[in-house]
């Protein structure tokens, strides 16, 4: 008998260790609950840790729970959020579709959700309280803006690598870049092909482009919809002998301290970034909205920053390179 | 009286840890203890409680069925298809996809009997095939928007606390009541149990073997595709990444409520409680909200190691106690 409960209290020991060791949550002012995706990426990582940090700076007893990529343990997630009786819930969807029944509960327990970086599908739009994401169309228009300044008169022919065929992100930030340089004849995109996102099949498209355009000659600027791609790309020009950063301009999207580390190096121009910090905003909606009442607007987008050269990219890289990128 | 006591032991070993989890955890949280937890973990869990009934069978009958998770997948990708884009009327399309599942199920259980092939590679084979297809015929998340959708999602009986018992909870209860009728009373069951003891023994009984192989493939497919109706209800919407790894789940629930690996040995009620402690782990970490949500894997995969462990000790408890008094009497349905 002794010999069995030994092994019962073996098999608690998950439980009960957990249960035993955490201290009691502190009196904080506002309980919000967050309901991330996962860590697929590194942006993602980031926005993990950035959220941690920006609760801790508001005093914030913040509560995240990852869901692995899977929709159900988001949904388990919010569940028991509610049941918590947290102040506000926080949720990134891993899919468009599917949240309404969980939303509702949320409604009806008054605790008001926030989405972050991601929308959902319009039939649920009275379920939350806002939505805090970027707008990749002006991001795209950043860069493309930076760019027509940046080349003046002179005429320019860029090469652009898209992002995964058919992901919104990559159609919008075309369509952005499409329209900063739409006022600027002498700028042209020459070449556009799919890097899926990938520092590996950014190069590999990049030396096919240098091949195709004279060695490389006959290209002013590459314009690569983010830093991974990018980095990739820079070193095919390398490869091929040419100068990224002063023979052909670069510009990308996304911050990743990596293109600051080439920035650094002189070989990027400049980077729009996709700012890891929505759960920032958010608390600052969520804390007017519960001290005071104000509803916020149903869409907070958050600033597409241009970095370049001029702006210390060292410093910047050693700010970002712990956040978990 | 002492043995049919030994034999519940395992069932007995699982509620305790339940029970206990469940009052450490409530320790931790006041809010933990209350019903709307509990029926949280119904509704939340009602779709792995249907596949793990389904298991439970299989298990018993000493095979396995990888296929479940690629299963539901289908079928909320199916459901959500036929619907909004064949406008199939919701019920029909719910019978429709429980005969494919039937036939599905029922085709990995022949190819088992008479190819004599190892249900490990024949139900990994139907896992790719139905994860496949469900790939093929969409990529992206599909809403559902019809009306019955969102009356049966919308639909609970309300309880006290804002607890509410919803229809997948139901569901679910209802396929637990049902299989635990068919496992213990049914000669259906009975022959679950002989086969998961031995084969050849089986059959010399006069028990039809590949009848009963082929009906618990069945029937662990058609609980995949009730499970999937559960689960497309539960999203509204059909994924064909839905209930990856979900198969792995079920097993593990069925191994911690006491089922034999081996086959010949198990209760239906102690793999519900392994599922409603697989809950219980999640929502303590989501309580928490500091822990990495892997520790629910790495918790679950300690009560795998020590359910097992404290199996194989009964058993050699078990059979030395026998062998002692009787000498050499080992019963054939023994394992």
């Amino acid at each position: 008998m002794n010999f069995k409960t030994l092994l019962l209290a073996t098999a608690l020991s998950g439980v009960a260790a957990g249960a035993l060791l955490s201290a009691p949550a502190q009196a904080a002012e506002l309980t919000i609950g967050f309901s991330q995706i996962g860590s697929e990426s590194g942006w993602r990582a980031a926005e993990t840790t950035v959220s941690k940090s920006e609760a801790k700076k508001r005093n914030i007893n913040f509560k995240i729970a990852d869901a692995q990529q899977k929709q159900e343990n988001q949904i388990k997630a919010i569940r028991s959020f509610i049941a918590q009786g947290v102040d506000a819930i926080f949720l990134a969807p891993v899919v468009a579709t599917g949240w309404d029944a969980v939303l509702k509960e949320a409604k009806e327990a008054q605790i008001p959700v926030v989405l972050l970086d991601r929308d959902i599908d319009p039939s649920g739009k009275e379920l939350y309280l806002t939505a805090v994401t970027s707008d990749s169309v002006a991001e795209g228009k950043v860069a493309g803006q930076w760019l027509v300044k940046t080349v003046g008169s002179k005429p320019c022919n860029v090469v652009e690598l898209q992002g995964t065929v058919g992901a919104s992100v990559a159609t919008n930030r075309k369509k952005g870049f499409e329209d900063g340089i739409a006022g600027a004849s002498n700028v042209k995109i020459v070449r556009s092909q799919t890097g899926d996102f990938t520092r590996a099949k950014g190069k590999e498209v990049m030396e096919s482009f240098i091949k195709a355009e004279g060695g490389g000659k006959n290209i002013c600027a590459v314009y690569a919809h983010n830093d991974d791609m990018m980095v990739g790309a820079i070193q095919a020009m390398k490869e091929a002998g040419l100068k990224p950063g002063t023979d052909v301009l670069t510009v990308s999207i996304d911050a990743v301290p990596d293109i600051f580390k080439a920035m650094a190096a002189g070989e990027a121009n400049a980077t729009v970034e996709l700012t890891p910090n929505m759960a920032g905003p958010a608390f600052d909606a969520i804390i007017a909205y519960k001290a005071k009442g104000t509803v916020p607007p149903k869409w907070i987008q958050t600033e597409s920053k241009l970095y370049t050269q001029a702006d210390n990219p060292k410093a910047i890289y050693e700010s970002k390179k712990d956040l978990g990128y | 009286m002492t043995r049919s006591l030994n034999r519940l032991m395992p069932v007995f070993a699982t509620t305790a840890v339940f029970l206990a989890g469940f009052v450490l955890c409530s320790l931790a949280y006041p809010n933990f203890a209350s019903l709307r937890v509990v029926m949280n973990l119904l509704t939340d869990n009602a779709f792995l409680g249907i596949v793990a009934v389904g298991m439970t069978f299989v298990i018993i009958s000493g095979g396995i069925d990888l296929s479940v998770g690629s299963v539901i997948g289908f079928t909320t990708v199916f459901l959500a298809l036929a619907i909004e884009r064949w406008g199939v009327p919701p019920l029909a399309a719910f019978a429709i996809i429980l005969i494919i599942c039937a036939a599905f199920g029922a085709a990995m259980g022949a190819v088992i009997q008479y190819f004599e092939l190892p249900p490990f590679i024949v139900t990994l084979a139907g896992m790719f095939l139905a994860r496949g297809v469900s790939f093929l015929m969409s990529t992206e998340s599909i809403p559902v928007d019809a009306a019955l959708y969102s009356h049966l999602s919308d639909y609970a009986i309300r309880l006290s606390g804002g607890a509410r018992l919803t229809v997948p909870a139901m569901i679910m209860l209802a396929v637990v009541g049902a299989g635990m009728v068919l496992l213990h009373l049914t000669r259906f069951g009975a022959n679950v149990y002989a086969l998961g003891g031995s084969r050849t023994a089986t059959a010399l009984m006069g028990i039809n073997v590949a009848r009963t192989t082929v009906l618990i493939y069945t029937l662990s497919s058609v609980l995949a595709g009730l499970s999937g109706i559960v689960f497309s209800l539960y999203t509204s919407s059909g994924y064909s990444l839905s209930a990856v790894g979900v198969e792995l789940d079920a097993i593990a629930a069925v191994v911690i409520g006491g089922t034999l690996l081996s086959g010949g040995y198990g209760f239906v009620f102690g793999s519900f409680l392994g599922v409603l402690i697989q809950g219980l782990i999640q929502t303590y970490i989501s309580f928490d909200g500091t822990l990495s949500s892997w520790w629910a894997k790495i918790a679950t995969g300690l009560l795998l190691f020590a359910f097992i462990a404290f199996q194989q000790i009964t058993l050699y408890m078990a059979r030395r106690s026998r062998l002692r008094p009787a000498g050499v009497a080992q019963g054939v349905l023994q394992p």
